[in-house]
């Protein structure tokens, strides 16, 4: 009795709902609009179809998003560890006894659900991650702290690239926005966005371009200014490491990344040079989104993702779906959707009073950022093709049901932000 | 410092979300490319090719239809070959050729069908059907080529093939695509717009596989195939046959006519090729071996092939000089010797006799009449008017120009006029006795086989022709094209034509050697005319109609190195008058003189 009192009691976050609940509808109306065949004339709500099944995940996810509101607000944070030992395991299990499902060992089969663990390893990793930063004596420019944070978002990394499944390995760098915000050196960061802008620039101009340019840097700072044997040494230090990180890029493509995933880079450098090759992907998705125009054809009215011009199209293509569709402004508006669901995240991690639910809060963003900015960037060629889903709107149960988690229990924590001093 | 943090973090969201919106704006908004490709993506344009138009004879005989054959189409995207050899074998061809037409197929699309083996017989289909089971991507449509059930009469049909890139330029009617057939020579070619019909077009749209999925804007851009005219040839296809025959082993030409309407009976050029044999994929490899065959099989003599008239021309001269009021029927004249050699065993002829015994000295004295009228004082210019009188005169006979008939590449031959001469002899001084050759058919004057037969045909008419044609009805149309429909009629007065009918009757009557055109219940009119080669053989020719009242057929016939036109021309026209009237001949031996007789040199 005195839970539900405490539901009611609290202040859940309806505008976070309210995103959340339309962007999922949107999505399964979209993932219909991916299967519907003019001659076969579907039922939406047929269990054998996308769309259909992604009613069941839905029935699934409200039910376990009912059990976080049910349960202890405080349960999350004291059982952080737990649950991200929980998910080690069970991403450990599924190197052993997984399924291979499009050349990622990262499925469960059970029965006729499949089940993927490394979606329920982001909100695991984000707890863990809080838990940690959370501790009062925690100092982020000391390099003794960063052990266990790089060890606690590695481990999850590290067995998923095992899995073969790069792309869900990325989400994790995510992690850098919730360090940041919580006192990492905007050096760092820097450093870090500038290597990855150095990396990209030699992919699109060449190793040669970009050495000169190093080079004619370093002499134009040596002979500029004041001159000493220290800044000389630190200029030429800096400009060795940077080149060093440019001559590195061809080793990286050729030796570290597999051929898909170089093929990959290619055709985000270049996706005319072959475009019925490793450019397909990306060339058809940007045809699909492209011939929507302003308006779009219209709801079920889409061909090119319709009639499988586009890869993917219900999973990690389905924007494609709303372009094709419903044009600029439908894409307009889910864009808009999604900022306002960042942004409302970071103003409910903002107004936490415990820091465990703050740090919380900013991996929830980081993490759906991430898959925003990445899935909708490769869709129009803006990003390199990383097969990760949009949330809540990608059809997929694993996924559905583990970012409902990861943003129910953020609200089922600001529900309860008031009775922190309390206790 | 945090909160400051927690702006950056935001701002950059935003950033990144303003970003998508604007790349989105270009390519949804302000780029038309996209919107194309994907209309090119899932658009295929289906042609519909309609039956192209049939041609039967006079006697509604099918003589052109058309076959069903199969293509093999690729969509390359489909493809899975774990023995590419052995599906080569199967094929036929070799694994080069196979990688080639692979590597065509991809270039043009992975998942649009394109041809890859062209044009398999029904035969081939009924086994190669079974075999692409197992072969996913490879699949078969129909099509029809030419067929032609009896073998003859190629250079008149000629025959159909892709459309060059040339003739694609040239087509100003922005009809044809590439890839599409189009008649290329004889009757193909020139009825080609009736016989081709309107292709129907239907927009479907695809899904990546190539699938149907409903149709393109609710179909309104398609069209609907019309098919092709069928055409009624003026042909009979059993007398086309028997000549064809009685030409074999020969070199020449026969061309018969029924005069009262210029429809053209039998159209025959020696040697010639099995039209079926310019069909479906042997194309290629016949139409080399015949386009570079030393007895020119594709060389459409009837039309092309330039001759001297020969003493065929003295009728022409007897006409032209009657109406010119030189002579009359009873002007008699010396053959006389002095001027011009001649073979007659006669002294003094009158004009039929002149016709009938083809004398020389005769007609160049008529010649020198006509064209020295004593208009002009001076020699030099009274035989420049006189040349032009009478050039016009054997103009309206249909010589000197093309007579207009509906195959392509028809010769006009040469009927010299004044120009001419000042060109040849560089200057204004030349007179009869420069240029008297051509009055008896020799020095300048060239004719092509089919303005001989015309001539038969216009001096059984008695002074009048019809263009000669071939095709006497288009689709429900049942008239030829309008300017088959209409006479024309020689400047000589059809009064004169009866001294050259009863000439060319006495001809066949009494004539040396012309008994070969004889025939007993009918009487035939004819008129050799040997043209004369300087080392070779002559090239026997011999021009007739008959019945001599009311015609029913007129004709001309060349052979080559065939000797005296009373040898095989005589023979082989009054085999084909025979077999036209009576439907078939009682003179087997005959027949045989020609059929064995050594023409071909």
């Amino acid at each position: 009795m005195k839970r539900t009192d405490d539901i009611k009691a609290s202040k859940l976050d309806w505008l976070t709902i309210l995103v959340v609940i339309a962007l999922a509808f949107a999505g399964w109306l979209n993932i219909y609009a991916v299967i519907y065949d003019t001659q076969l004339d579907q039922n939406i709500f047929d269990l054998s179809s996308n769309s259909g099944k992604q009613i069941l995940w839905f029935g699934i996810s409200l039910m376990v998003v009912t059990l976080i509101l049910l349960m202890d607000f405080r349960f999350f944070d004291s059982f952080a560890y737990p649950i991200y030992g929980t998910i080690v395991i069970l991403l450990i299990s599924v190197l052993l006894f997984g399924t291979v499902v499009s050349g990622s060992k990262s499925w469960f089969e059970l029965g006729f659900v499949r089940f993927q663990p490394s979606e329920f390893a982001k909100f695991a990793t984000a707890l863990a991650v809080a838990k940690l930063l959370s501790k009062p004596q925690i100092k982020l420019d000391k390099i003794k702290t960063w052990v266990p944070i790089i060890i606690v978002v590695s481990i999850p990394a590290i067995l998923i690239i095992l899995q073969g499944d790069t792309g869900s390995a990325l989400v994790f760098s995510a992690f850098v926005i919730v360090f940041y915000r919580e006192g990492l050196s905007p050096l760092l960061v820097f450093v870090g966005i500038m290597a990855v802008s150095l990396f990209v620039l030699t992919l699109l101009l060449g190793q040669l371009y970009i050495i000169l340019a190093i080079v004619v840097a370093a002499v134009i700072l040596i002979i500029t200014g004041k001159r000493s044997a220290k800044k000389v040494r630190t200029v030429l230090l800096s400009a060795a490491v940077t080149a060093g990180v440019v001559i590195s890029v061809d080793y990286v493509v050729n030796n570290v990344l597999q051929s898909h995933q170089q093929n990959r880079v290619k055709a985000f450098i270049n996706p005319e040079a072959d475009p019925l090759g490793y450019g397909y992907n990306v060339t058809q998705s940007k045809i699909a989104i492209g011939s929507g125009g302003f308006f779009g054809k219209g709801f079920l009215e889409g061909t090119q993702t319709k009639f499988d011009f586009v890869p993917e199209q219900s999973t990690d293509f389905i924007f494609c779906t709303i372009g094709e569709e419903h044009g600029w402004i439908g894409s307009f508006i889910l864009i808009l959707l999604f900022v306002t669901l960042l942004l409302r995240i970071i103003f409910i991690a903002e107004r936490q009073k415990s820091s465990f639910s703050r740090i919380y809060g900013y991996g929830v963003a980081s993490i759906l950022f991430f898959h925003f900015a990445v899935n909708i960037g490769m869709t129009i060629g803006l990003f390199p093709v990383i097969g990760i889903p949009l949330p809540f709107f990608s059809y997929g149960g694993s996924s559905l049901l583990a970012f409902s988690i990861l943003i129910f229990i953020l609200l089922k924590m600001d529900a309860h932000r008031m009775q922190v001093l309390v206790h | 410092m945090k909160d400051n943090r927690s702006h950056i973090i935001q701002i950059t969201f935003i950033l990144i979300g303003a970003v998508f919106i604007v790349k989105l704006f270009f390519i949804q908004v302000l780029d038309e490319n996209y919107r194309l490709a994907a209309e090119n993506n899932v658009m295929q344009r289906l042609i519909e090719y309609p039956y192209r138009g049939m041609i039967y004879d006079r006697n509604k005989e099918l003589i052109v239809y058309n076959k069903p054959v199969y293509d093999l189409m690729v969509v390359p995207r489909e493809v899975v070959l774990e023995d590419t050899l052995s599906f080569c074998g199967h094929l036929n061809i070799p694994r080069s050729e196979f990688d080639d037409k692979m590597d065509k197929a991809k270039s043009y699309s992975w998942y649009k069908p394109s041809v890859f083996l062209k044009q398999f017989s029904n035969e081939d289909f009924a086994s190669m059907q079974d075999l692409l089971i197992d072969y996913p991507g490879f699949y078969i449509i129909p099509r029809t080529v030419r067929a032609y059930p009896y073998h003859g009469m190629a250079n008149a049909f000629g025959y159909i093939g892709e459309i060059s890139k040339n003739q694609l330029e040239r087509d100003t009617s922005r009809y044809y695509r590439q890839g599409d057939y189009i008649g290329i020579s004889g009757l193909e070619s020139r009825y080609e717009v009736p016989l081709r019909g309107k292709r129907g077009v239907k927009y479907r749209m695809v899904n990546v596989r190539g699938l149907e999925k409903g149709s393109f804007k609710e179909g309104r851009l398609d069209t609907i195939p019309q098919i092709g005219e069928n055409l009624v040839s003026t042909i009979d296809i059993n007398l086309q046959e028997y000549g064809e025959t009685l030409m074999k082993g020969k070199v020449g030409s026969v061309i018969a006519i029924e005069p009262s309407s210029g429809e053209i009976l039998s159209f025959i050029s020696a040697p010639s090729y099995d039209p079926n044999l310019l069909t479906g994929r042997s194309y290629s490899e016949y139409f080399k071996s015949l386009s570079t065959d030393s007895l020119k099989p594709l060389y459409n003599r009837p039309l092309m092939a330039m001759y001297r008239p020969g003493s065929i021309f003295k009728v022409v001269q007897a006409l032209v000089a009657l109406q010119e009021g030189v002579i009359t029927e009873n002007t008699r004249l010396h053959c006389n010797r002095a001027i011009i050699a001649c073979h007659g065993l006669h002294s003094y002829e009158d004009l039929q006799g002149a016709i009938t015994n083809s004398c020389n000295p005769y007609f160049v004295q008529v010649s020198r009449r006509m064209l020295n009228q004593g208009v002009s004082e001076d020699t030099y210019e009274d035989t420049r008017i006189g040349l032009e009188k009478w050039r016009a005169h054997v103009a309206s006979f249909g010589l000197g120009a093309p007579l207009g008939i509906d195959l392509p590449n028809e010769k006009g031959g040469m009927i010299p006029n004044v120009p001419y001469y000042d060109n040849a002899y560089q200057s204004k001084n030349w007179k009869f006795s420069n240029i008297q050759s051509i009055s008896i058919g020799e020095g300048e004057n060239l004719v092509v086989p089919l303005q001989m037969a015309n001539f038969a045909a216009i001096v059984a008419n008695r002074g009048y022709y019809y263009k000669p044609h071939l095709i006497k009805a288009i689709g429900d149309q049942q008239e030829p094209l309008p300017e088959y429909r209409e006479k024309h009629y020689t400047t000589v007065d059809p009064r004169y034509f009866d001294v050259a009918v009863e000439a060319m009757a006495e001809v066949v009557r009494s004539g040396t050697g012309q008994f070969r055109a004889k025939l007993n219940d009918i009487e035939v009119c004819g008129k050799t005319g040997t043209v004369q080669n300087k080392d070779r053989p002559d090239h026997s020719v011999f021009i007739a109609f008959a019945p001599k009242d009311d015609p029913k057929i007129a004709l001309s016939v060349y052979v080559e190195h065939g000797g005296q036109g009373a040898r095989a021309g005589a023979a082989i026209a009054g085999l084909m008058i025979e077999k036209y009237l009576k439907g078939c001949t009682d003179r087997s031996h005959m027949e045989e003189y020609v059929l064995n007789g050594e023409f071909l040199y």
